[in-house]
């Protein structure tokens, strides 16, 4: 994989445990990249990431390189990507 | 001004967290304090509370400095436990010293309304019969934090 460009993408609470992993890589492909690109790509993968990130999905919220992020915030190279639930801290 | 922020599993002292913020701080009317404890019922036996490391830190420290540039405090200390908590265990401690009574307790609910909403924390009930459940975000806490966004929101 020596050149090709990637995210690291994280998942916390339930997201996690119903997809079965805590991160992953993305590779990027070239050209402009957005939050709302990352989650149409794993939206359209198979079974529970379907679920998780399509429209039948809960409520998520992002963050980018730990800073809360929206579908039009840009991605780049050896960026963290979190994905998770609404906080309910306190 | 001093900051404290600590994300810990371990216990702590009330007292002590309230002796070390008011260390020299001669100046010093009041410490508001919110102790939040795990609340039992309908069959809860723990919560089981995770983060986002590093995350976590940097937003409750942001937290804490906008409290301390819109109330003017003396300082402030924050800690928020994670890992398994049984019913009635302590949760998180927020103190605030300030010059006077108001800024200390209106700071004090300030820091909660936005730990709530913007700190990355991920509550998950366990009841006793074995059963678990992730916590829903309460849409109350939404409107709580909206009351202080006269300019802007913490974080």
């Amino acid at each position: 994989m020596e050149g090709v460009p990637v995210i690291t993408i994280l998942y916390f609470a339930w997201l996690r445990d119903r997809l079965g992993r805590s991160s992953e890589s993305m590779p990027l492909p070239e050209g402009a990249w957005y939050v709302g690109d990352v989650i149409r790509t794993l939206a359209e993968r198979d079974g529970d990431y379907r679920l998780v990130f399509g429209p039948q999905g809960g409520a998520i919220r992002c963050a980018v390189n730990q800073e809360f992020a929206g579908p039009d915030d840009g991605v780049r190279e050896g960026d963290e990507v979190a994905f998770f639930p609404p906080v309910t801290g306190g | 001004m001093t900051i404290r922020v600590s994300v810990q599993t371990a216990a702590f002292s009330m007292d002590a967290e309230r002796a070390r913020l008011m260390q020299g701080a001669h100046e010093a009317g009041g410490v508001g304090a919110f102790l939040g404890v795990v609340r039992g019922g309908a069959g809860l036996r723990a919560l089981t509370l995770e983060h986002y490391p590093g995350m976590t830190e940097s937003m409750i420290g942001r937290i804490a400095a906008e409290a301390q540039a819109r109330f003017g405090l003396l300082g402030c200390t924050i800690i928020h436990r994670v890992g398994r908590l049984g019913v009635g265990e302590p949760i998180v401690l927020v103190l605030c010293l300030a010059a006077h009574r108001a800024a200390a307790l209106d700071a004090t609910a300030f820091v909660m309304d936005w730990l709530k909403t913007r700190a990355p924390f991920w509550k998950r009930e366990e009841f006793e019969d074995g059963r678990t459940a992730w916590v829903d975000a309460r849409e109350a806490d939404d409107a709580a934090a909206a009351r202080w966004a006269r300019d802007g929101r913490a974080g």
